[in-house]
């Protein structure tokens, strides 16, 4: 198990290499050297994963082991953050996902980044990025979570803003740090006052049940003070699962290269806030079972929202960003929805699972999507058409993952999703039908996107589009078969609520409705994508207003910016720098000035004319005498 | 015999003539004048108490020979810097003394 | 005399040695020289004082030496160094250090206004190692005359302004400061016997409480103007802008950190009682100072400016802390003062730097400066970084003590307040990324610039000597936490009389 050290220190490694010694490497030294260390890292992820869970349970339960820690900094006696490995199931299944995603990131940049001005400066943001990840998933305490909840935030940031020179990049980068980091701040204060209440930041201290205890008393607002901590905190896994209305930096996010997009804005750190959820599961339903009901709707209303903007976006990376967070959505309900161990706790079980499937094969999708960016050189539906005759490769594995997210069996979404439907279900029949609805949009959706990229009308090319080198194929082959054979992981023998073993049963009904009206709703889009058709013109004006705001979506983003640039910007900063310049300033320019006046005017008493000074001197004497010889 | 009282009215027009003199001229040379005025006056002062009053002593001379001493110095290093002045500024006015002053 | 001693010989003997340099070669060998010599002393006090420490000796203040030099006022030159105290010499001597390089190529009258900078350090350091008040509000003095002529002379822009308004404002506030520092010495013997000036005997006694309630503000206002305490801040904008590069280092990265230093040494230990007091008023003036100073770098247009009011939003973080009376949250305001002072300084450095090759400090005027002077935008970008508190360098580690420490105040009032105080960091990075957006990514603006050469090696010494202490400090903070917050005890103590 020590091994597992490595995996936190080697990708630091890899990124000071990469990062420092990038410039004097040729392009292709780093690339391999990249690639290569990740390869290892993920060999010892998976060498972690097989002997955690071949060590077996012990006591019915797999316990989390701490296998690694070190003391970092003091605050208090009991306060004190600490950089350690946690290993239990959902740290081990998360080390497996980002080393996986992440290694076919690395090899498909390969043929990706190709010839592009800073390739190492890339390699080393994805070592960077890597490295801040694993540390977040097997965090020991939150405040550790916390440091590589800012530096994943960062090395987002920073790919993001890869492409340094294009505005939008720029601007969306800015973007997602800014809304990302007003959410920790909600974050950050959850854990001060978590902290400041139960007197530590650990999380098996947090488990182990005596925290509610410790806190009872404190209340505010009329919730308890925990309750508030936690909410607090889910604000912060919020902002990076860019759940609504903290989404709008997710869409711009795509301004990355595009299998930055797969590993970041995909496949990991926008599910850390999931991850949180889960990680604080336990707390969640001991001190404020109420705020998950509250974490479901939130996830709900964020999925149905995305996956009505998903269907009228014409830019490819933005309907699978949409469709992304529509997704982490779903794995946020089933969350919100689930209660503690056996049956009550499928929602947990199915809400890692699909965090498990989705990373696959929206990584997948992305990287067909950069595979397509990449040899027709725009993002946009209407540059595209008919590709499956040039990209076979390409079209195949895209077809699995749209299948797949749709849950269409036997592929891995199909599984996942369906037991997410089950747990809506059993916590009440409106949210089953709510989440079914939105399965059945995303089909929907992704069927448009699938038949506006490889069927329908070709639009005029320069030159024909070819298939991707084989350094890109072969993520999108290994990806593909992950996502076909992923579904039959008996997923609930490792991962749930109480660590307990639970066998996953496939609900019939919810089964056939939901593969039902997917079937449905790729039926739609076949009718309506096939061929160039003009039915979903029909369909744009039929619903007017309704599509053109989707298409804006909903104008949130308009929202934003009149309260950052003309409330903010224009109004309080302006306003209190005008103050500060005019007001604080010149109230101490107006002390000098006033100084200086009142100078000017009693100066006339200091003339340096000695018969002024005698003359003075001469009254004052007479008026002496006067006093003294009179009165 | 003549009253010390002549002496006296003498002696005080002369100062307050000095003073005046001071105080309203505006030409160096005037004032240095108007100064010995002044001093000259005091001198007498001197010389007529002393007679007068305490006729059997003599720092009242004493005083006053030194008075004249010093004025004599003092009017030597005056017109000296009067001269300099002048020089200078080719004026002697007082008013126009203020180029250090801005 | 003991070593510490020192500190305050070496810049003087640097002095004479500038007078005796022949040329410039010989005023940069002169330079370098006691540069690294101090450097080397703090490094090595640093080791001697933490071995001191683990060699189990608890005296208060270490390497203590007393020498009477005004016997009707018992002034003594007395001097001794605690942990914080050692803190803030390291990082005055890594500023002093790579402040010389960042004036490698200053173009005129290089002996006076190195000499001038001695003089500066001068006063800086013997602050630091004084525990007679006296002495050091004398030292005080010393550092904040030679800045007049240092802005005055070698600044740019309105420079003479700027240099009268700093000087002014600041001597304002050592007017405050010495009717405080008199109060304290015309109370420190309430039994009778004679007055002292020295910190630890008057921590003996018990200043009485009406003459704390009048002296603790003066004292606090006068350190806290040097600390940009709200509103008495408008010195720091226009004074760094004129500045030159090194003075702006040394006086954003050391000066403005006497005033917190100043605060909690003087003021609230020897003023416990008026501290716990009154301390509500303060804390809401350095809260407005926190918020404010952030909210008007957002829009700021000069990049001088920009830092400026990102130093009263961080300094004001530092008078916050050490308000908020509990040993984490001084020890965070300690550790925010190191972490500040290394990354102002690295990012006026850069400025500096920049501004030598663009002649302009507007941000509007410059752009894509990333791809021309990768070097100086790389470690732009990483002070920026620092600034608005990414794990692993200094100011993460010192904000999230500070933020931990605050909390530990339960109340209502300390609760806002922190939470005011903490969504800092959120436009902090609003006007962090602005910048590097605007200065450093994009396409170029001036088609001048596309010739920029990239640093030279003076240039990249000193950033790189600054950016290695803030990835220090944010690595490894551990050793210096507890160093700081040992010798914190004692404040502590004193508080809970």
């Amino acid at each position: 198990m020590e091994s597992a050290v490595l995996i936190f220190v080697l990708p630091m490694l890899m990124f000071m290499l990469l990062g420092i010694g990038g410039k004097y490497m040729t392009h292709r030294t780093a690339g391999r050297l990249g690639t290569l260390g990740l390869t290892v890292i993920t060999v010892l992820a998976y060498v972690t994963a097989y002997r955690y869970f071949g060590a077996g349970r012990s006591g019915g339960v797999w316990l989390p082991q701490t296998v690694f820690h070190l003391e970092w900094l003091r605050f208090t006696e009991n306060l004190q953050i600490e950089l350690g490995i946690l290993l239990d199931p959902i740290s081990v299944m998360m080390l497996v996902v980002i080393t996986t995603v992440s290694l076919m990131v690395h090899i498909y940049s390969l043929g990706y980044m190709k010839g592009e001005r800073g390739f190492q400066r890339y390699y080393a943001f994805l070592s960077l990025f890597t490295f801040s990840m694993l540390g977040l998933v097997v965090a020991t305490n939150i405040f550790q979570m916390y440091i590589f909840w800012e530096l994943v935030g960062v090395s987002s940031y920073l790919l993001i803003g890869f492409y340094y020179t294009k505005p939008a990049a720029i601007a969306a980068s800015k973007k997602a740090f800014i809304v990302t980091r007003f959410a920790d701040l909600g974050f950050l204060i959850g854990i001060l006052l978590l902290s400041f209440y139960t007197q530590t930041f650990n999380f098996t201290e947090l488990m182990s049940g005596n925290v509610c205890a410790s806190a009872s008393g404190a209340t505010f607002l009329g919730g308890s003070v925990i309750a508030w901590a936690l909410g607090l905190i889910f604000v912060g896994g919020a902002g990076k699962s860019a759940m609504f209305p903290l989404h709008i930096w997710l869409p711009d996010a795509m301004e990355g290269p595009t299998p930055v997009s797969a590993l970041i804005h995909a496949a990991t750190m926008v599910v850390a806030g999931v991850y949180l959820v889960a990680r604080l599961f336990p707390l969640y339903i001991e001190a404020a079972p109420e705020l998950l009901v509250g974490i479901a709707i939130v996830g709900a209303f964020t999925s149905l929202y995305a996956a009505v903007v998903a269907c009228v976006q014409t830019d490819i990376k933005r309907v699978l960003a949409f469709s992304t967070i529509s997704q982490i959505g779903f794995m946020m309900v089933a969350l919100g929805v689930s209660g503690m161990g056996g049956h009550a706790g499928l929602g947990y079980v199915a809400g890692m699972f699909h965090l498990f499937t989705h990373a696959m094969f929206k990584a997948l999708l992305f990287l067909c999507a950069g595979a397509i960016i990449h040899t027709i050189g725009s993002n946009e539906m209407s540059a595209m058409g008919g590709l499956r005759k040039y990209m076979p490769v390409t079209h195949i594995t895209f077809l699995v993952a749209c299948l797949a997210i749709s849950g269409i069996p036997p592929f891995s979404g199909f599984f996942s999703k369906d037991e997410i439907l089950t747990a809506a279900f059993l916590f009440s029949p409106w949210m089953g039908v709510l989440m079914s609805g939105i399965a059945g949009l995303t089909a929907f959706y992704m069927f448009r996107l699938y038949y506006n990229i490889f069927w329908g009308a070709e639009a005029k090319r320069e030159h024909t589009p070819h298939e991707a080198p084989v350094s890109m194929t072969a993520p999108l082959l290994f990806l593909a078969f992950v996502t076909c054979f992923a579904g039959f992981i008996p997923f609930g023998n490792f991962v749930s609520s109480d660590g307990v073993e639970y066998t996953i049963h496939l609900d019939g009904k919810v089964a056939l409705s939901s593969v039902g009206l997917a079937c449905v709703a790729i039926g739609i889009a076949f009718r309506f994508y096939r061929q160039a058709s003009v039915l979903p013109a029909k369909m744009a004006t039929a619903f007017g207003g309704f599509y053109r705001a989707a298409l804006h979506r909903f104008y949130i983003d308009n929202l934003y910016l009149f309260i950052t640039k003309r409330i903010i910007f224009a109004g309080i900063s302006q306003g209190i720098a005008w103050f500060d310049r005019h007001v604080i300033d010149g109230a101490m320019n107006l002390t000098a000035t006033v100084t200086q006046k009142v100078a000017y005017c009693i100066r006339g008493l200091q003339s340096g004319q000695i018969q002024q000074y005698a003359f003075v001197f001469l009254i004052g004497t007479l008026l002496i005498v006067v006093w003294m010889v009179f009165l | 015999m003549i009253h010390m009282e002549y002496y006296l009215v003498v002696s005080t027009i002369m100062f307050f003539a000095g003073i005046f003199g001071f105080f309203y001229r505006r030409n160096l040379l005037a004032i240095l004048i108007s100064i010995e005025l002044i001093l000259n006056s005091v001198d007498i002062n001197f010389a007529v108490f002393n007679r007068y009053l305490f006729p059997g002593q003599l720092e009242g001379f004493f005083f006053t020979l030194f008075a004249i001493g010093i004025s004599a110095a003092e009017t030597a290093v005056a017109i000296a810097i009067i001269i300099n002045i002048y020089r200078n500024i080719r004026n002697i006015q007082v008013s126009k003394l203020d180029k250090m002053k801005h | 005399m003991n070593f510490l001693s020192l500190f305050v010989g070496i810049p003087v003997v640097m002095m004479l040695g500038l007078l005796l340099a022949g040329n410039l070669k010989q005023i940069r060998a002169v330079m370098v020289a006691g540069a690294t010599a101090l450097l080397a002393l703090a490094v090595m006090l640093t080791i001697m004082y933490l071995g001191e420490r683990s060699a189990g000796n608890t005296a208060q203040m270490l390497f203590r030496a007393d020498v009477l030099w005004f016997a009707p006022f018992n002034i003594h030159y007395a001097v001794g160094v605690d942990g914080i105290s050692v803190v803030m010499l390291l990082l005055s001597a890594v500023i002093v250090f790579t402040g010389t390089f960042a004036s490698w190529r200053m173009a005129m009258q290089q002996r006076e206004y190195f000499m001038w900078f001695c003089l500066l350090a001068t006063g800086v350091f013997g602050f630091f190692i004084s525990i007679d008040l006296f002495t050091m509000f004398m030292f005080y003095e010393i550092a904040l005359i030679p800045m007049y002529l240092l802005i005055g002379v070698w600044g740019s822009g309105r420079k003479e302004y700027a240099a009268m308004k700093l000087t002014l404002m600041l001597m304002g506030g050592s007017a405050f400061l010495l009717v405080g520092i008199l109060g304290i010495y015309f109370h420190s013997a309430p039994a009778g016997g004679t007055y002292t000036m020295n910190l630890l005997e008057i921590a003996q006694y018990r200043i009485p409480m009406e003459a704390q309630r009048l002296f603790f503000p003066l004292t606090f206002i006068g350190f806290g103007v040097l600390g940009a305490l709200f509103p008495f801040h408008t010195w720091s904008p226009d004074g760094h802008a004129s500045a030159p590069t090194a003075v702006s280092m040394l006086h954003a990265g050391v000066l403005m950190k006497l005033g917190g230093y100043g605060c909690f040494r003087v003021a609230i230990y020897l003023m416990p009682e008026a501290a716990k007091e009154l301390s509500w008023i303060f804390i809401l003036l350095t809260g407005i100072s926190v918020v404010y100073g952030a909210y008007s770098a957002i829009v700021q247009k000069d990049l001088k400016y920009i830092n400026a009011y990102s130093s009263v939003s961080h300094c004001g973080l530092v008078l916050f802390a050490i308000l908020m009376l509990n040993q984490t949250a001084m020890t965070g305001a300690v550790l925010q003062m190191l972490s500040h002072g290394l990354m102002t300084a690295l990012f006026f450095a850069l400025i500096g730097m920049i501004y030598s090759r663009t002649h302009t400090r507007l941000i509007t005027e410059m752009g894509g400066l990333m791809r021309v002077i990768p070097f100086l935008g790389v470690g732009y970008v990483i002070a920026g970084l620092a600034s608005l508190g990414l794990p692993g360098l200094s100011g993460f580690v010192a904000e999230m003590t500070v933020f931990v420490g605050a909390f530990e105040q339960a109340d209502t009032f300390h609760r806002v307040m922190t939470i005011l105080a903490a969504t800092s960091i959120v436009i902090t990075a609003v006007y962090i990324l602005r910048v590097i957006g605007k200065l450093l990514y994009g396409s170029v603006v001036n088609p001048a610039h596309q010739q920029l050469k990239d640093a030279t090696w003076d240039e990249r010494l000193a950033v790189i000597g600054l950016m290695l202490a803030v990835a220090a400090v944010g690595l490894a903070p551990l050793w210096i936490s507890d160093m700081i917050s040992d010798s914190m005890v004692t404040v502590v103590e004193q508080l809970a009389k």
